[in-house]
């Protein structure tokens, strides 16, 4: 993990469009700045995470959990839009979903 | 008789109810004033909800005047962290992208709350989505601590800890990723409890981290966080990750802890790791100071290691963002929330989220989210994410080897008492993210965690933490009893008696929040 401290504006430019948060230079810059610090820090987990440790997902024992297959009550379609920036026709208004090319 | 009814605990309440000496409406009204007078000074509430709060009092007292039977602390008002959905209560997370939010449902325990007839005063402030240790991450403004209100009351659950130090609640529901509970109750000297992962449920809680998340009850006294997380918790078969166990008895191990002698035999371990070096002089002073009542009244303290702790912190943030980063995908702008056009260029989903997420997240949450992308992204999840959760593995096995010779471990909560605001503007991210040293463990492992008040430094209150193993969360309340009243005993008070109650207006400089 060498490169760990070593984050580019670029890389955060890359980051930031897989999580669709529009950035401005500016926040590229310390955000790279920042990203770089922690990550030159956190990488010291790889120190002592050894093959022959195994992984802990999550911290208690999980079971798949099951229900009877029996009819509940959903939120109806009024509440469901309720908080909906646009609706119409009882569905959610969304922009165009497919790109322009 | 209205100031009076807020200096009592919910014990007292709940006792004081029961008996008819005063009714709920005037309990609710009492603590809604206490909001009105002082909380534009402190800034605890986002939203107070004072005709639901009174409403459900008079439901109260009218049904328990018909002698109904009704949960013994019916009637005794509660404050809820803005991150606990409320249907019809608009639910922020403290976060413009929420700003407008009302829910169309209830979380499981807003519904058990109602059920259990505590009027709920309003919705308190946070960092936004949880993530911070100040409440200055808050898109409302910060909160202010009330033992000094130029500093603050920690965080994430700083709303939350400053209603029950400042008597504005008696009760008060907090959450805990990676100390969000303890941490505010040790910064305002009250009681701050993260209950065994699974305890309380967690449906129709805003999540941040899903495998860290726990609900947490605070209050002034170790007795009244016990008779909120009784009545919280349970298993929910709305959560997958709720426990199926019976709900232990958190009152009676309180009781137990209060006689004389309870301490007697009882091992705590001191974590060799959290303590001494980057601990204030003060609070490692009123630490060691509780440290020799609980000696002096019969407990054995021991040292123990928990030698991966000091891998432990690295791990939760690589574990709490990626964790953040899917969990905070599903603002997109699209089915609630906020929806912003981008100013420029085309208008698709793709833009209107990006746009939507720039102008509705705050820094700290664009920092988290990018984080985890990071940590998650191919050719770095093994080293990262794969890692971190070996180092989880170690950590568990630290606090099983620790338990083997300690009943509970007992740490500083943080190393400091709480700082002025503004102190995190220019600091490096990883050494304010060291202040939750001593809370993140017990995330990572799913353990349950108290911070109950030590005593004072330089007049400001010092937290001690208690941890015991998974389900074993009674430990907590027993041992926890007694050490509140040997401290309130060397004290000749309660630390959370000698709280300011009066608050000048806020400066404006203190708020931080763009």
């Amino acid at each position: 993990m060498a490169d760990a401290a070593a984050i580019t504006a670029g890389q955060v430019e890359h980051l930031a469009e897989l999580a669709r948060i529009a950035m401005t230079s500016d926040e590229l810059e310390k955000t790279a700045e920042d990203l770089g610090r922690i990550l030159s820090s956190v990488a010291r987990v790889t120190e002592v995470a050894t093959d022959d440790v195994p992984a802990t997902s999550h911290p208690m024992p999980l079971t798949n959990v099951l229900r009877e297959d029996v009819v509940g009550t959903p939120l109806t379609a009024e509440q469901a839009l309720s908080g909906a920036p646009a609706a119409e026709d009882g569905k959610f208004l969304v922009p165009q979903i497919l790109g322009e090319d | 008789m209205t100031d009076d009814l807020t200096r009592l605990t919910a014990a007292q309440l709940s006792a004081g109810l029961r008996a008819g000496e005063y009714s709920s409406a005037d309990v609710t009204r009492a603590h809604l004033d206490r909001i009105e007078q002082t909380d534009t000074a402190l800034g605890s509430f986002i939203t107070v909800t004072p005709e639901q709060a009174l409403s459900t009092a008079t439901d109260v007292d009218r049904r328990r005047a018909a002698g109904e039977e009704l949960h013994p602390y019916a009637g005794v008002p509660v404050s809820v962290k803005d991150v606990v959905v409320t249907d019809g209560v608009r639910t922020t997370a403290a976060s413009k992208i929420l700003e407008d939010w009302v829910p169309p449902y209830d979380a499981t325990i807003s519904s058990r709350i109602k059920a259990a007839g505590l009027p709920v005063l309003g919705k308190t402030n946070m960092d936004e989505f949880a993530m911070g240790s100040t409440t200055e991450h808050s898109a409302f403004g910060p909160t202010r601590n009330p033992w000094d209100t130029t500093t603050v009351p920690g965080g994430s659950s700083g709303g939350a800890a400053a209603s029950a130090a400042a008597f504005q609640a008696p009760l008060a529901v907090g959450t805990d990723t990676g100390g969000s509970v303890r941490q505010p109750a040790a910064f305002t000297g009250t009681v701050g409890v993260k209950p065994t992962y699974g305890s309380i449920s967690r449906y129709g809680i805003i999540a941040m981290a899903s495998s860290l998340d726990q609900v947490g009850p605070m209050g002034r006294t170790v007795a009244d966080a016990a008779a909120l997380h009784q009545l919280l918790a349970g298993h929910d078969p709305k959560d997958s990750t709720s426990l199926t166990d019976a709900v232990p008895d958190f009152l009676a191990a309180v009781e137990a802890g209060a006689r004389d002698g309870s301490l007697t035999g009882k091992r705590l371990g001191v974590v060799n790791q959290l303590s001494g070096d980057g601990y204030d002089a003060g609070v490692q002073a009123a630490f060691t100071a509780a440290l020799d009542l609980a000696r002096d009244a019969g407990a054995e303290i021991v040292e123990v290691d928990l030698p991966s702790l000091s891998y432990a912190l690295d791990a939760y943030y690589l574990i709490m963002p990626s964790e953040v980063s899917s969990n905070l995908a599903r603002y997109d702008g699209m089915r609630f929330g906020l929806r912003v056009e981008p100013e420029s260029g085309p208008v698709t989903a793709e833009t209107v989220m990006a746009a939507t997420r720039a102008a509705g997240f705050g820094a700290e949450v664009k920092r988290r989210i990018l984080l985890g992308t990071y940590a998650l992204s191919a050719g770095y999840y093994d080293a990262y994410y794969g890692s971190a959760q070996k180092v989880r593995t170690l950590v568990q096995r630290d606090f099983a080897a620790a338990f083997e010779k300690a009943d509970v471990l007992v740490t500083p909560t943080a190393p400091t008492t709480a700082l002025p605001f503004g102190t995190e503007d220019d600091a490096d991210p990883m050494a304010l993210y060291l202040g939750d040293a001593a809370t993140i463990p017990a995330n990572l492992a799913g353990i349950p965690g108290m911070s109950l008040p030590a005593g004072l430094a330089g007049g400001m209150p010092v937290g001690l933490q208690l941890l015991a193993p998974a389900r074993e969360d009674a430990r907590l309340y027993e041992v926890g009893a007694r050490l509140e009243a040997l401290v309130t005993n060397a004290n000749g008070a309660p630390v959370w008696a000698g709280v300011p109650t009066e608050y000048a207006a806020p400066a404006a400089s203190t708020t931080t929040s763009a």
